[in-house]
Parts: structure tokens; sequence; C-alpha cells
């Protein structure tokens, strides 16, 4: 198995911990993993992506032109990665300030209303959690049990009171996802 | 136990400092190698090991800092990226003269000049090549993943003080901004004073009452006297040269086709030869994991038994020389790059060898 994933949206999303914490529960469960920013002179609030690779085997290239999944939060990311996604590959969204919506009909696709659902939740920074939940529940590439540990070793020890809220965050994510598109 | 985490090429160097046993870490803060710095303060080395970590004013006060500090005995290290390395030149000059043990790592970025702060190779030359003054050699390794960014460093110090050199580790900042999964290697001791005065000698930890003044010097005004210092120089190199060649072969044992790369563009080939494989072309990699000694044998022993070498380097074209006379010409080298802190993707290196190679 070899999970190649790109997550993009805005600076301040918790992109780069989602993909983190993805990875570590990766890490978990001794697979290869590899966490690649896009880092640089980036603008406040503009955008933010990293390639995840979760594999059984050894990682070639952590940097990649195509993807089997990319999980787009922003409408930037749409115009830049939607045509990234391999044919038959997954493209999960918010819909959430998305003008133009996916156009590709060779992919599955899945929306989220991460953003509304943290809101309701009152818990806007559990957003990524949302989506990661959304995300392993079309496809569990890693066990529950190991990303609730991916969490405790991404997050700094005084944090870890927020735990359960993310967990709740995750799972509130599996059950409101919802499929656009299957191929 | 396996302590397996997940962590930055940066923080992996700095931890396995650490771990290592270094006496010492000076350094001046530039993106993209920031972590190695930030890292090392938030884990306090002097509670855990003793260790230093000092910021010091400048690229410049760095390298001299390591002169001070490997001439007393210490295991001692810096790191930077491109600017800063370029500033350090003269330094290293002076501490590969003097023939002092140290380690220097280069997370390199776009250049000439400021240049970017994206991932690049550009520096290649100057490491293998010089950089400073005078005839010396650093011994130059080039680490491929953030495991092998840890393990390095601990080869670094082993290298470093078994022939008196300084060691280059030269990566990249792709390399050392992403995440893998490492497994550290366990804590060895730093060296006491003992074990300095034993196995250096020449350090200047005090003048022994029976023993002679301990001098560290680069300058000897006699020519003739200094020529003999540069022969001992070339007979070490000569040395290392036998010994320490490193490199990875990969998929070599069918390979019509040999890809020559290291570091990050050694891990996109190793993509872009599947791309290859599936179309039914057989590829393989030499990745040479030492780029000073350069793995020039193993290169040669293809020559005559493929049909062509594909170099690929973040560069416009250095380590391709180098290859160019490992085969003695004997086959066509091709090559690709991409300059600038730009990264190739696997699919445009394939292209580009397939029209190298139509």
């Amino acid at each position: 198995m070899t999970e190649e994933i790109i997550i993009a949206g805005f600076g301040g999303q918790g992109v780069l911990s989602m993909g983190k914490i993805l990875a570590y529960s990766g890490v978990m469960q001794e697979q290869e993993v590899s966490w690649m920013p896009s880092y640089g002179p980036e603008m406040r609030g503009g955008t933010a992506n990293v390639t995840v690779i979760i594999s059984d085997e050894r990682i070639s290239s952590p940097t990649l032109k195509k993807y089997d999944t990319a999980i787009l939060l922003n409408q930037q990311s749409m115009d830049k990665f939607e045509e990234t996604v391999k044919p038959g590959g997954l493209l999960l969204y918010d819909p959430n300030g998305i003008t133009r919506h996916p156009k590709r009909t060779d992919i599955t696709i899945y929306k989220v209303e991460a953003a509304a659902e943290a809101a309701k939740m009152r818990a806007p920074k559990t957003f990524n959690m949302v989506v990661l939940g959304a995300y392993l529940k079309i496809k569990p590439i890693v066990k529950m049990e190991n990303v609730n540990k991916g969490l405790k070793k991404s997050l700094p020890e005084r944090h870890h009171h927020m735990i359960p809220m993310n967990e709740d965050a995750i799972s509130q994510g599996e059950k409101i996802v919802e499929l656009v598109q299957e191929v | 136990m396996k302590e397996l985490r997940l962590m930055k090429g940066n923080e992996a160097m700095a931890e396995a400092m650490i771990r290592a046993g270094y006496d010492g870490y000076f350094g001046y803060p530039i993106t993209p190698q920031s972590e190695v710095m930030e890292y090392l303060q938030a884990e306090r080395p002097m509670e855990r090991t003793g260790m230093v970590v000092l910021q010091a004013e400048s690229e410049v006060a760095s390298i001299n800092m390591l002169y001070g500090g490997a001439g007393s005995g210490k295991n001692v290290v810096t790191s930077s990226s491109s600017p800063g390395i370029s500033l350090m030149q003269e330094g290293l000059s002076y501490i590969a003269g003097a023939e002092l043990p140290c380690l220097v790592i280069n997370v390199q970025r776009g250049g000439p000049g400021l240049g970017d702060i994206q991932p690049a190779q550009a520096d290649y030359f100057q490491a293998v090549k010089g950089g400073g003054h005078g005839d010396y050699k650093l011994i130059v390794i080039a680490p491929a993943s953030v495991q092998e960014s840890s393990d390095f460093v601990k080869l670094a110090l082993e290298l470093s003080n078994k022939y008196r050199n300084p060691v280059m580790i030269l990566t990249d900042g792709a390399i050392g901004q992403m995440m893998e999964k490492v497994e550290l290697f366990p804590h060895q001791p730093r060296w006491t004073i003992e074990e300095i005065k034993e196995k250096k000698p020449w350090a200047t930890f005090g003048k022994p009452a029976d023993g002679e003044r301990r001098i560290i010097t680069s300058l000897d005004l006699l020519p003739e006297k200094l020529e003999a210092h540069n022969t001992h120089l070339q007979e070490k190199y000569r040395t290392i040269e036998k010994n320490e060649v490193r490199y990875e072969e990969i998929m070599c044992e069918d390979a019509e086709y040999i890809f020559v790369a290291y570091g990050l563009a050694s891990r996109i080939c190793q993509k872009t030869i599947q791309l290859l494989r599936d179309k039914g072309i057989k590829v393989g990699i030499v990745r040479p994991i030492t780029l000073y000694p350069f793995p020039k044998d193993i290169l040669k022993s293809y020559a005559s038994k493929v049909k062509g070498f594909f170099v690929v380097e973040m560069n416009a074209g250095q380590m391709v020389e180098d290859v160019q006379l490992a085969v003695e010409c004997k086959e066509k080298v091709g090559f690709y790059g991409r300059t600038g802190g730009v990264l190739p993707t696997p699919e445009e290196v394939m292209e580009a060898f397939e029209k190298s190679f139509k």
C-alpha cells in the first residue's frame, strides 16, 4: 500500500499539522512516511500545502506531481490541485468559500462541511480534525488507535487536555462526510 | 527498544549532535536550517550532556569558534546554508590546513548570491573541489533521508577524528524541512579529558610538564616545510579515497542505463526509475553517499556494461563532470537539472532521460 496525498488550504487552517498527525499515525503502525511542506516566504492568509506519503515500502520521491488523494480547503487550492489527482483518485473538499466546484468526472469526489461543523461545535480550531475524520472514513489507511497515538505525539504536552476535543472532531468528520461523485 | 520519531531533517541532525556526544555547537541562524539551533536551544543540551550551544555573531565567528574548539580537542559542529557557508570558506581552509576534526553542515538553498530559500544542490563544486584556498579536501557526505541526516552526524564525528580532517554534511532545504520516520541511535558519552589526551595528543589542552608546547597553525613560511605538510595532506587524502568511498546501488543488477544522483535528487530519481521500469526500460541508480571521496570505481565498472549514464542534480551541472571523469567519457553521460530552488518532478526527469537517449 502506498498513499500519496496533497493537503492544501489557507495558512492557519491547520493543513501542516493535519498532515503531521496523519504521518505520525503512520509511524505508530511502523509504516514508512514522509511529510514535505511548501515552505518559503509565504504570505499571511496565503496558501499552505503539504505532501504526505504513507507506504509499506521505502518511499522514493517526497515531492510529486500526481496524487492519489487531494484534500482541498480553499478556492486557490482547488484551482491549483484539482488537475493533479490521478484518474480514479480521490478529491475531498470543504465547500465553504468554494465558488467553483470540482469539474473532473474521472475521480471520486467527497465533500465535508468541516468549517461549519467546527463552528457548530464551538471549536473552530478543530476544523482540520473534522477534515481528517472525513478522509479516514473514506480511506481508513491508518487505524484510529494509531491516530490517537499520533495526536499525542504531535501535540506538545501542554495541549494534551485538548485531545478529547480533537477526537470528537474526528468522529464528527466521519459522520458528516458526503459522497458527491463516485467512479 | 527502538526509539522511533517523526522529525524534520534539521531536527534529526540537532538531536544526533547531542546523542553522538558533540561538545559544542556554534552557529548563526539562516533559512532553511534555522530549526537546528532552535531545536538545540529548546532541548537544553547543557543539561542533557553538557554540550555547549552558542549563537555566534556571524558565520565568520562560528567557523573560527570551531577552529578554537577543535584545536582544544573538543568535538564541535556548526550548520548553515549556502550564503553562510560561503562566509566560512576562509576558516575552513585554515581548519583543513591545521588538520582539525570538526563537522560543518550545509543545508543548501538556491544561489548564487543571497538567492532564495528553496532547496538546491548548487554548492557541490564548493564542497568537493575546495571553496577556500589551497590544496585541501573536506570529507563530504550527502544524506538522502531524515534517517541518514541523523546517522551521518554520528559518522562525521568518527571520520573527522579518524583522519584529523573536517567533514561536511552536504544536504538541502528539502531534506532539512521534510519530516520522516527516524530511528534514533542511543546516546554515546562525550569524550572525557583523559580520552581527548589519549586520542588527540596534538590538542591544546595545556602544556604538559614533560612535553613541548603545542601550537595549532596553518602558517608555515618555509616553502620546503610547507610542501612536506602538503605532501602529508595529499597522502592522507589518498588513504581517505581508498577507505571511505560510500555509495548505494538501486536496481542496478540488470540495468541498461545508470542514473547518478545524490541527496534529494536521488529520491526523485527513484520514482523516475519506477516509472521507466513500468515501461520496460531497465534503469538503476548509483547514489554517491560520499561526494568526496567520489565513487569513481563503481561508475567505471559500469562503463563497459551499460548503454549510458544520466546525471540528475538540482543545479546547472556540477557532479556530471565527475561522472564523465569517472567513466573516462567511454559512455554517453546525459544530464538534467533544475536551478534556483525549483525541484524537478519524477515525470520531467523521465521525459528528459527519454529525450537524451532516444
